[in-house]
């Protein structure tokens, strides 16, 4: 016999779907089947049931090998080396739930570390925009139910957040959205001809690199003022029409992802994507949403701000916090070797950062904490597998929108192995018996 | 639990009608108890000193996502303010918007042990508890906002008060909330579309309900209920010259209705911020004090409490659900903006601002705020708040005191105008030389709003019986002092106990305490259109599944539940 366990939420991207349906066996340590996910998503799940998961934790020998070593030794490895450590990285925190967030910021604390989250590679330019500037935003549902002009900006839904545009943005049929995406206009801007393009009513194929120009450029055409004949590889005639249909509509909405948070111009093209926003507001209603990648960065970000009043690049070293991006981000600080250990959990920096970065880690005492073998685990010391969270055991993480969302337990996990959030616990107690407080 | 022994202080008690009576204070489990039922206590001597119950914020926002938006988009904020870890204490930073834990630490620290979030939004009552869950020491309850939700729109506009008081107890229950918060009424929604109600008039883009049937619909729903606190709102037009007609309509619908609670509340309508919804005039230019309309009103109608919303004259970040209200702020100031529009329920802005004494307008609203207090007849019913961080920082209660105990400390705040002579002109305060003594400092910051919480059986006051909830101050009213000694003493509280526990010693945080989230479990008869329609909303236009709307317990890991049962 099976039992279907239903309103699961997908741990895999911010656009945290909790529609999910997914089959278990009758003992619930099967997972057999995954409903509604997209193919990421339902991966995601399938992929905890592998029979060649590790399920305990190891030490890199000298000769490179790995050694399996007890849950009590790879936690003896880890307070240690966050005690002796005199600026540890800990970096990752979004692909676990705040309740290991918040763990592990008391740990930072503790030890004086620095606390990083992917964002630092990510939409970490978009939140120092938000900085400068603000940012008018909404919750998903706001796009479900009234949102008549979707501006895809640097963003590839169909292939990153594949359920984005049937739940949220494009097709649904929402209050006074009736029509679907009959009643609305999609607007992608790409310099790539995506899949994503390829259902838009305006493709504007901007010249790599020119994105601020183009943004720019459309808040000239808001206001009627004369453009040059061709700004960023697009005709003016094109953006004037553009900028109509975004005046014209009733309520509009701008995504945004890594296409213009990493590309030239950084967090100077959100600043003034945020400005497009602002302006359009003095003529119908507007917003602007980042794609949040994994499924809880938003989440650490908020973590960290009700804690520490920052959201990344947290350096804890002095007793209190400081953020200055650029020198308390995590590659900077690696390449600049200013750190000492390295702590990674719920991120892959070892397949996400330049080489030059993943070699300090290598050098250096680190510890992994992830259910999976990543190019991560293959630089660090020590590898901790644990629990998936969302699959194997539940915890809160927060949607792009910053709405959060209670992910449930569908499994158990192999027998005998820890959660996120147990191993941080004990982590943070060694730590406090090595302190002495 | 340990027993104390708080002796010889000059105690300030409205529940006893104490008036600064040296009075011995006992501390027995938790409680506070007669003194002969101590056995060994350890005993504190507070001799010339003065002894309150724990103080009680009706209105503040400390907690959830506008919140942390806040924090987070604004690090200047952080500048010179952090204090790194210290023993048991934890990092704190922030002015303005502080983390959760210097929230937690500075609330006690004025002896303040109970805090109410002013507005949560539903579908973010998950943060919000993340974020109470995390400040310590204080006791917390939040309002789930409802004036601009589409099931009470759609019910009120048919007057359905049994549908929409089912609606408020199923949505109290799921959030785990404390109150009826309401925001800018239909102004809200019309956000949406970026537009707002200007007054009670003004009818709701599409939903074909007016602000004024919002609101009286709610108050009647609530009494309904007969819930611990009253509606509790924020009313439309806030902010503008010329809105005191806008406050006068919206309290005279509360007229003839009467409250109907077990909890000993007088009320049926608590005002928020009044201070700023009290303005005459019709431009920046002529704006001037209607403080003295709307006081004789408050005054001459006991079924109404309000909390002032003192102007600080701090540099803040202005944080609210009425976001129509927010956007016309940063068109004003032109700093950086946030919006946050929530589903079928509401919205939020924030946008920093600085109240400057050089400004004439500043000054007029910090004059307004300080008048609505001084003409309160009863102090039962007007209450100190700066609605943190929107007016000031409630860390200026202590200063707010000051301003209120004393004409010369005014005069002073007065002469550092630039503008003084047109400040004075436009308001009345100048000529007020009311000075408020501590007995009426405890009825605003304690006892009132306890009683207007529905709270008095817990907080609020001295008497056996009651939560162990007490503040020390190094402060001897007899004795000459400065107005500024004012605001030192009960700004650092000596010594503070919550619950008991000793959680500030000698100026210092002792302890973490025990926090607990307060919030109201209503039960109502069976209600299958409202289930339904839950049901159907949830289905068709929530982004996120029924299934996954409630809060789980275990975000409280300390509740307190008020049980209130509406089913006779």
């Amino acid at each position: 016999m099976t039992r279907t366990v239903t309103d699961v939420i997908c741990p895999f991207c911010g656009t945290l779907c909790d529609d999910l349906e997914v089959v278990v066996s009758d003992d619930g340590k099967d997972l057999l089947e995954v409903y509604n996910a997209c193919a990421i998503g339902a991966e995601k799940f399938l992929h905890s049931q592998a029979k060649d998961r590790i399920t305990r934790p190891r030490m890199r020998q000298e000769d490179g090998s790995w050694k399996e070593i007890s849950y009590d030794e790879a936690i003896e490895y880890t307070a240690r080396m966050l005690t002796e450590a005199k600026k540890p990285l800990m970096y990752g925190w979004s692909s676990t739930n705040c309740e290991a967030q918040a763990v592990g910021s008391e740990i930072g604390e503790a030890v004086g570390a620095v606390m990083d989250n992917t964002a630092t590679v990510c939409h970490g330019t978009s939140l120092i925009a938000v900085q400068d500037i603000g940012i008018p935003s909404c919750t998903l549902g706001e796009i479900k139910n009234r949102a008549d002009r979707i501006l895809f900006w640097g963003c590839n839904p169909a292939h990153a957040h594949p359920r984005h545009m049937s739940r949220y943005s494009i097709f649904p049929r929402g209050f006074f959205t009736g029509k679907g995406h009959a009643g609305r206009k999609m607007i992608v801007v790409d310099p790539r001809p995506t899949d994503t393009a390829s259902l838009a009513d305006i493709h504007l194929q901007i010249e790599q690199g020119h994105d601020y120009e183009l943004l720019d450029a459309l808040r000239v055409a808001f206001k009627g003022e004369q453009l040059p004949d061709v700004v960023a590889g697009i005709p003016k005639e094109k953006i004037y029409e553009v900028a109509d249909m975004l005046k014209s509509g009733r309520f509009a909405i701008i995504f945004f992802g890594m296409g213009v948070t990493q590309s030239l111009g950084k967090n100077h093209n959100i600043d003034e994507a945020i400005a497009v926003t602002r302006d359009l507001n003095e003529y119908t209603k507007a917003a602007i949403m980042p794609m949040r990648g994994h499924y809880n960065v938003t989440g650490s970000g908020q973590v960290w701000g009700w804690l520490f009043g920052f959201p990344y690049a947290v350096d804890l070293s002095r007793g209190f916090a400081r953020y200055n991006p650029g020198e308390t981000t995590s590659n900077d600080l690696l390449r600049r070797d200013e750190v000492d250990a390295v702590f990674v959990l719920g991120s892959d920096p070892g397949a996400h950062f330049p080489f030059s970065s993943v070699k300090k880690i290598y050098n250096r005492p680190s510890v992994v904490i992830d259910p999976h073998e990543t190019p991560t685990t293959e630089v660090c010391k020590v590898h901790v597998p644990v629990a998936f969270v969302g699959v194997e055991v539940g915890g809160c993480a927060y949607r792009m929108d910053n709405v959060p969302i209670e992910t449930r337990k569908v499994v158990e996990p192999p027998e005998g192995m820890m959660t996120d959030e147990e191993f941080l616990k004990r982590v943070l107690g060694r730590v406090k018996e090595i302190q002495g407080v | 639990m340990a027993e104390y022994l708080i002796k010889n202080g000059f105690v300030f008690d409205p529940v006893q009608g104490i008036k600064g009576d040296a009075v011995d204070v006992a501390i027995k489990d938790g409680k506070i108890v007669e003194t002969t039922a101590l056995s060994s206590p350890k005993v504190i001597d507070a001799t010339g000193k003065t002894v309150m119950a724990g103080g009680v914020d009706i209105h503040a926002h400390v907690a959830g996502p506008k919140v942390n938006i806040g924090r987070n988009f604004r690090p200047e904020d952080k500048l010179f303010t952090y204090k790194p870890k210290n023993g048991i204490e934890r990092m704190q930073g922030g002015f303005s918007v502080p983390t959760t834990i210097r929230t937690g630490y500075n609330y006690a620290r004025m002896g303040y042990t109970t805090v109410m979030e002013a507005a949560m939004p539903p579908l973010y009552a998950r943060h919000t508890h993340e974020e109470m869950r995390d400040t310590p020491i204080l006791d917390q309850g939040a309002y789930p906002v409802f004036g601009n939700n589409w099931f009470v729109l759609e019910y009120l506009k048919n007057h359905e008060i049994e549908n929409t008081a089912a609606y408020i107890a199923w949505l109290l229950r799921v959030t785990k909330g404390y109150a009826v918060k309401v925001v800018n009424p239909g102004g809200t929604e019309a956000w949406g579309w970026g537009l707002n109600c200007e007054n009670v008039h003004d009818p709701v883009p599409y939903f074909d309900i007016t602000p004024a049937q919002i609101i009286k619909g709610l108050i009647e729903a609530n009494e309904y209920l007969g819930l611990p606190h009253s509606m509790h709102m924020h009313a439309n037009n806030l902010g503008n010259p010329g809105n005191y007609t806008t406050t006068l309509d919206s309290f005279k619908l509360s007229e003839g209705i009467k409250p109907k609670s077990k909890f000993g509340r007088d009320q049926v309508l608590h005002h928020t911020h009044v201070q700023f919804h009290s303005y005459g005039g019709d431009s920046w230019g002529n704006m001037e004090s209607k403080a003295k309309e709307i006081m004789d009103y408050v005054n001459s109608h006991d079924n109404i409490t309000i909390d002032i919303g003192q102007v600080t004259l701090d540099e803040t970040t202005t944080m609210t659900a009425d976001g129509p209200f927010e956007h016309h702020l940063t068109e004003l100031n032109h700093l950086k903006w946030a919006n946050a529009d929530v589903e079928l329920e509401t919205a939020a802005g924030v946008v920093p601002y600085l109240y400057s004494p050089n400004i004439k307008v500043c000054a007029i609203q910090w004059c307004i705020g300080l008048e609505l207090a001084l003409l309160a007849k009863d102090p039962m019913r007007v209450f100190i708040t700066t609605d943190h961080p929107n007016a000031g920082l409630f860390i200026r209660y202590p200063r707010i005191m000051k301003w209120l105990m004393s004409t010369e400390a005014r005069e002073q705040q007065f002469d550092a105008f630039k503008h003084k002579d047109k400040v004075i002109d436009a308001t009345n305060l100048a000529g007020i030389d009311r000075e408020l003594g501590l007995y009426e400092i405890a009825q605003m910051t304690r006892t009132g709003t306890a009683k207007s919480l529905g709270l008095s059986h817990l907080y609020g006051g001295l008497a056996p019986g009651l939560e162990a909830d007490v503040a020390v101050y190094d402060f001897n009213p007899n004795k000459p002092y400065v107005p500024d000694d004012i605001e030192k003493a009960f700004l650092n509280a000596e010594h503070v106990f919550k619950a008991g526990v000793q959680v500030v010693k000698d100026h210092e945080i002792a302890s973490n305490g025990n926090k607990r989230t307060l919030w109201v479990n209503a039960k109502v008869n069976e209600n299958p259109q409202v289930m339904r329609d839950v049901k159907e909303k949830f289905l068709r236009y929530y982004t996120v599944n029924l299934n996954n709307y409630e809060v789980a317990g275990h975000y409280l890991p300390n509740p307190y539940v008020i049980e209130v049962d509406a089913t006779e």
